[in-house]
């Protein structure tokens, strides 16, 4: 095909700061660079002719015009103790990224023997093998152009490893922070690897501190072994002017559980491209997100599990409530491999578009090619019960309010879904407040807590 | 309390009630009877203000308030409560959530306290054994999954949370057996102060063997067409309409 404009843009970028780029990186991430440079060369980022992107075009926003974020762009550590509210903090081992690069000494909490958590830069170089064995092993720069975009400028970003048999009881909160004062793409990369029979719950939260425009390009590999349990959590509360394409790769074992749960609450354009693979036998995932946008927001779930074993499970449930003029994309594509025999696949997308100028496409794909399985997907669109809206009022509840209980009793089924009970109750009264109109910068470090004390003593 | 002239109103084009005057003094409970599609579930529908009829002649005063110029959650915190013939089930709206949105926001329009969280859950226990809900049930989502007894029952556990001055109980017998009967029936007698008013809207009499009518009206298309005693609602169970109909033409 022929590259854009954009993307040789981009390619002469990587082609300049390629030095600096693979200065001190591990050698597995930069071998790693050649094929993406390759497979970028073949496909440039998506327009919205490629199928997949048919409903969000990205194209226009990714060029070179933007600064590249290499590092932490004059941020020091202690800039992060402005963030802080009174507000109660969720018991964590917290992270912060800023800009897509790890804050130094920001994860001084103690972790079980044996697991690390920290930057995706220094532990990749530690850990070679682990490089070795998991990176791109899924997340394959062939696929889609921003993987190889990523996989080109990755610099930083958050490395998780949960060695056997560990279980990591409090959550690993990794706040990412898009901040400063110029105009930035970020080009983070995450690997979380939970080993045989060890446990994780990991979140991530997206926010924005200052008004710059930001073009995100994330890439978050997670993989996990033989009766393994990763419970992932993506809260997204970022201004309209930013830009994310949110790749999360998962990889899963037998027998092994995988929980994701995506809030978007706030944004300018996201599109999550969220792949799940099930490959060894009894592996079950639940995958379940939740959009509630108003004015120009426009947000893309793109899903694709992969069935490739027999006896797997694997639910998604997305609902969205759009206000305003917000767009929004459901794409839920479910692959069973010929002999994945005995699959249960279920899919459900249900949307409340508010008014009239709200749009959503939801597009289910089922590509089944077993014949002992079980499939269901659905599909709706629709608007606030007036049943439910008259009841409520007569009993003396305004018009107002009911609106809020019943948006929010229809987005209450997603919050459910997670199973950290604190962390439920944070999102919940998120949730509640965004319904309000009532959120804003403070009330979202109600989940993500503040900065650890670990870090303020380590400067 | 509650005083209706000459009132008309309609769905699609169509008109259901055709002048309906009635009056409801304190204290006292009326029966209306009446044939299927009579109007009495519109007559219900239109006092509580349901957007879905439109009124095209005639007034409602209630408390010497205009009814029809308050929007449905007015007329509710004035104290105007109806017992739904068909309950909605609000998945993801709890019970406790509900009642306490609801409660709180009539306490607020008449000026008064809100209650503290003890002292609420403190009235639901109360009202709860008033008649005789599961406790369980108000922990769940609003109606969810609930049986068509256990609705009715949880209209008449609303109603003696929010203490309304007039309670209108559209066909609340409808679908209770008989033990599920005596327990609504029993709520109903227990919340009758000499300051609060009740109409049932009912098509059988064997609710008004638990409930005693001061005023039976029998509805007849659109038209209240017989008030009399409670004596009217044994006529009628035991001659059915038709006379009432053969009367009309003569």
């Amino acid at each position: 095909m022929n590259l854009s404009e954009h993307d040789i843009s981009l390619q002469t970028l990587f082609d300049k700061n390629r030095a600096f780029i693979e200065k001190g990186a591990a050698s597995g991430v930069n071998l790693a660079r050649v094929k993406a440079a390759e497979a970028f060369a073949l496909q440039g980022i998506p327009s919205n002719k490629v199928e997949a992107y048919k409903y969000t075009n990205l194209q226009p926003w990714f060029k070179a015009g933007f600064e590249q974020a290499y590092g932490l762009n004059g941020y020091s550590a202690d800039d992060l103790k402005t963030f802080e509210c009174n507000v109660h903090e969720l018991e964590a081992h917290t992270i912060f990224t800023v800009n897509g690069k790890f804050v130094e000494g920001s994860n001084g909490d103690a972790l079980p023997d044996g697991v690390v958590a920290g930057s995706f830069s220094e532990l990749s170089k530690k850990h070679p093998e682990i490089i070795e064995k998991y990176y791109g092993r899924l997340a394959k720069v062939e696929a889609d152009g921003f993987i190889a975009l990523n996989t080109m400028f990755a610099m930083d970003g958050v490395f998780i490893y949960v060695p056997k048999n560990k279980v990591v009881e409090k959550p690993i909160q990794i706040v990412n922070v898009l901040t400063g004062p110029s105009d930035l793409m970020v080009n983070q990369r995450n690997l979380i690897v939970v080993e045989e029979n060890a446990q994780a719950r990991v979140l991530f939260c997206d926010h924005t501190l200052s008004m710059s425009r930001f073009l995100v390009n994330t890439v978050t590999e997670g993989y996990v072994a033989e009766s393994g349990m990763l419970d992932f959590y993506n809260l997204q509360n970022q201004h309209n002017g930013t830009v994310q394409v949110g790749g999360y790769y998962f990889d899963q074992e037998g027998k092994s559980q995988l929980n994701a749960n995506y809030f978007t609450l706030h944004t300018g354009i996201t599109r999550n491209n969220i792949f799940s693979r099930l490959g060894g036998e009894h592996a079950e995932n639940h995958i379940s997100g939740l959009y509630v946008i108003d004015k120009n927001q426009h947000v893309d779930n793109f899903l694709f599990i992969d069935h490739a074993v027999p006896d797997c499970e694997s639910n998604e449930l997305f609902k969205g409530v759009m206000d305003d003029a917000s767009t929004g994309v459901f794409t839920g594509r479910i692959l069973v491999a010929p002999d994945a025999q005995r699959t249960n696949a279920y899919q459900s997308n249900n949307n409340l578009l508010l008014t009239d100028s709200a749009k959503m496409n939801s597009r289910p794909q089922l590509e089944i090619y077993a014949d002992d399985v079980k499939c269901s997907h659905g599909a709706t669109v629709g608007q606030l019960d007036e049943n439910a809206m008259f009841y409520l009022r007569a009993r003396g509840i305004s018009k107002e309010e009911a609106n809020i209980l019943l948006m929010y009793a229809f987005a209450y089924e997603v919050i459910e879904k997670i199973k950290v009970p604190s962390l439920k109750e944070q999102i919940r009264q998120l949730v509640e407040k965004r319904f309000r109109g009532e959120l804003d910068k403070c009330d979202s470090c109600v989940v993500c807590g503040q900065l650890g004390t670990n870090l303020i003593k380590s400067n | 309390m509650l005083k209706i002239r000459n009132l008309h109103a309609m769905i699609d084009g169509k008109e259901i009630l055709r002048g309906i005057n009635l009056d409801i003094k304190a204290g006292e409970i009326h029966a209306i009877m009446g044939p299927n599609g009579s109007g009495k579930s519109t007559l219900a529908s239109v006092l509580t203000g349901n957007e879905a009829f439109e009124v095209v002649e005639g007034t409602v005063e209630f408390n010497g308030k205009d009814l029809l110029d308050m929007s449905p959650e007015d007329r509710a915190r004035e104290g105007l409560f109806l017992s739904f013939q068909y309950p909605v089930e609000i998945p993801g709206v709890s019970m406790t959530n509900f009642m306490r949105t609801a409660l709180n926001e009539q306490k607020k329009y008449r000026g008064e306290d809100i209650l503290s969280a003890s002292d609420f859950l403190k009235l639901m226990r109360d009202r709860k054994n008033l008649v005789d809900i599961d406790s369980d049930l108000t922990n769940r989502s609003v109606n969810e999954g609930f049986s068509g007894g256990e609705k009715k029952k949880n209209e008449i556990f609303q109603m003696a949370m929010l203490d309304p001055k007039l309670a209108i109980l559209d066909e609340t017998d409808s679908g209770l057996d008989i033990d599920a009967l005596r327990i609504v029936a029993n709520g109903v007698n227990k919340l009758r102060r000499p300051d609060n008013a009740t109409i049932l809207i009912t098509h059988y009499q064997r609710l008004l063997d638990y409930i005693i009518p001061d005023h039976v009206h029998v509805l007849f298309n659109g038209r209240i067409v017989k008030s009399a005693g409670k004596e009217l609602a044994h006529k009628l169970e035991e001659n059915g309409y038709d006379w009432i109909k053969q009367e009309l033409v003569e």
